[in-house]
């Protein structure tokens, strides 16, 4: 499976929707074995709709994909590679659609062609590695949204992919639940690649840590480092504006934290 | 919003293969729908009464559940007889009550308490998911059947949605009356609520394909078809078809 570096690979990609917006242009990036990558950008600024391209949800107006070194072109491609990219939905809702989690969890495997007895047992180990047991036989919309990030996890897990691509994964969820998947993130032995707008989130999960910024992307370097970087922001205790790439107001609580200091510049003092 | 109020319980007809509870429900559905003899309707009625017990129901909601379905028929006692052509029986004034038409809302009457009686015992006895699953393994169209299933996935998340809206309007002192105002926030909130579904179903399918999905869903649940379930199907079978003789035979 590993004669070609690249998981995927996306070269010069443009992308508009039909109302004209142009949201990505000769965009390119790639993502290498064991790669765990994290995506930082503002809202709209088409992270979202990298994923959906990369899965084929979406169709390029310009440009190429590759997805374990194979060229994609059709339906039908994207057809046969999807189940190698574990592709965890925003919402989660959108992702559970089944009456039960096992059944949820079990659908992927039975789309892969298990027998139902196969596919229930790979369903119950995958819940059961999330520290999920007990969770098979939930009812899925009575679940809280935390139980539900982690069950759909856990869906796309069931499927063995190559790699993960989290969308947002911890919009919403509390602290538990955050540390929880990052708990699961750090003893996975995958790639993956996370979108996200949460530096600290993102810092203890990747290693290569990427920004998009009006459709093109930048390396912004080693997040471990970024992470051990620690000052006293000079900002602390006034809400200010950063200039780069989360330009948003931080309404910081004062104390010591760990900042990304040399990834944005600060702008003037407000 | 979907209570399933009798689907868990521990009497002989919950513990029924849940296949053999819709093809004995479907069928007696099929054979009170299609009767019109006093005495089979009042037997078939006698006999979901009786199944009621058996499967250990609580009284007082299926009471409240045969209400609902008795508030229409009562409907039916008040128009049915006075529209109905055929022979006077006595006089409201200048409404004519004609006897055919009360015959046939006491007919009426019967078959749909029976039938509803019945359909409580042998279906609301399973979770809605049990019933999918159980359509499904009876080869039923899986479009069919996948539509209960989302269905019953999704109307908590389009209730949840619909609250949603409401709070919205209401924390801007939003407050019913007849006017104009109304009926437009009303139908505004309609309308984000269709667009909000087909936007969700939109996302849905996306993630399903994402997982393989192809157009064909797959059953994980494997029934047991037991001997029990083979003599009480056999039974109930039987029982059924005697009714039917008795209708259409005797």
């Amino acid at each position: 499976m590993e004669s070609h570096p690249h998981i995927f690979e996306i070269q010069d990609i443009s992308f508009s929707y039909p109302d004209g917006k142009t949201v990505l242009e000769n965009f390119s990036f790639h993502l290498h074995y064991g790669q765990k990558a994290g995506l930082i950008g503002h809202n709209g600024s088409g992270k979202t709709t990298l994923l959906h391209l990369l899965m084929g949800l979406l169709t390029p107006t310009a440009g190429s994909i590759r997805i374990l070194g194979e060229k994609m072109e059709s339906e039908k491609d994207f057809k046969k590679m999807r189940p190698k990219l574990g592709f965890v939905f925003q919402n989660a809702d959108d992702q559970l659609f089944s009456p039960t989690v096992l059944e949820d969890v079990a659908f992927g495997p039975l789309n892969l062609g298990k027998s139902p007895k196969e596919a229930k047992e790979i369903a119950l180990q995958t819940l059961e590695s999330l520290d999920l047991n007990g969770f098979e036989k939930r009812i899925s919309y009575k679940l809280s949204g935390g139980e539900k990030k982690l069950v759909s996890i856990a869906t796309v897990l069931a499927m063995d992919p190559e790699v993960l691509l989290l969308d947002e994964p911890t919009t919403g969820l509390d602290m538990d639940t955050r540390e929880h998947i990052i708990q699961i993130l750090n003893k996975l032995d995958k790639s993956f690649l996370i979108v996200s707008h949460e530096y600290d989130f993102l810092a203890r999960t990747t290693r290569d840590f990427f920004g998009m910024q009006k459709g093109k992307i930048m390396y912004y370097g080693d997040s471990s480092a970024l992470h051990t970087h620690t000052h006293i922001h000079p900002l602390g205790e006034t809400p200010h504006r950063h200039n780069g790439i989360a330009a948003q107001e931080h309404p910081h609580d004062g104390h010591d934290h760990a900042h990304e200091g040399h990834v944005h510049t600060h702008e003037d003092d407000q | 919003m979907i209570a399933e109020t009798f689907a868990f319980g521990e009497s002989p007809v919950h513990r029924l293969d849940p296949r053999v509870r819709v093809i004995v429900g479907t069928l007696f559905a099929v054979v009170a729908a299609l009767a019109d003899r006093f005495d089979v309707l009042g037997a078939a009625l006698g006999l979901a009464v009786l199944m009621t017990f058996a499967a250990r129901l609580h009284p007082l909601a299926v009471l409240k559940r045969l209400a609902l379905v008795n508030g229409l028929v009562l409907f039916l006692w008040v128009v049915l007889p006075f529209t109905y052509n055929g022979t006077p029986w006595f006089y409201l004034g200048p409404l004519v009550a004609a006897k055919e038409g009360i015959r046939l809302c006491a007919i009426i009457t019967l078959k749909s308490n029976a039938i509803v009686l019945w359909s409580i015992v042998f279906f609301s006895t399973m979770p809605v998911a049990t019933l999918g699953h159980a359509m499904n393994r009876l080869k039923m169209p899986v479009k069919l059947t996948a539509l209960l299933l989302l269905t019953y996935r999704y109307i908590f998340v389009l209730e949840a949605e619909l609250n949603q809206l409401v709070r919205a309007a209401r924390i801007r002192s939003f407050s019913p009356g007849t006017n104009l105002h109304t009926y437009r926030t009303y139908a505004y909130l309609v309308g984000m609520l269709m667009v909000r579904a087909a936007d969700r179903g939109e996302r849905v399918h996306q993630a399903m394909v994402c997982r393989g999905f192809s157009g064909k869903f797959y059953c994980l649940d494997e029934m047991e078809f037991t001997f029990r379930d083979a003599a009480w199907g056999g039974f109930l079978a039987l029982v059924i078809f005697f009714l039917a003789i008795w209708q259409w035979a005797l």
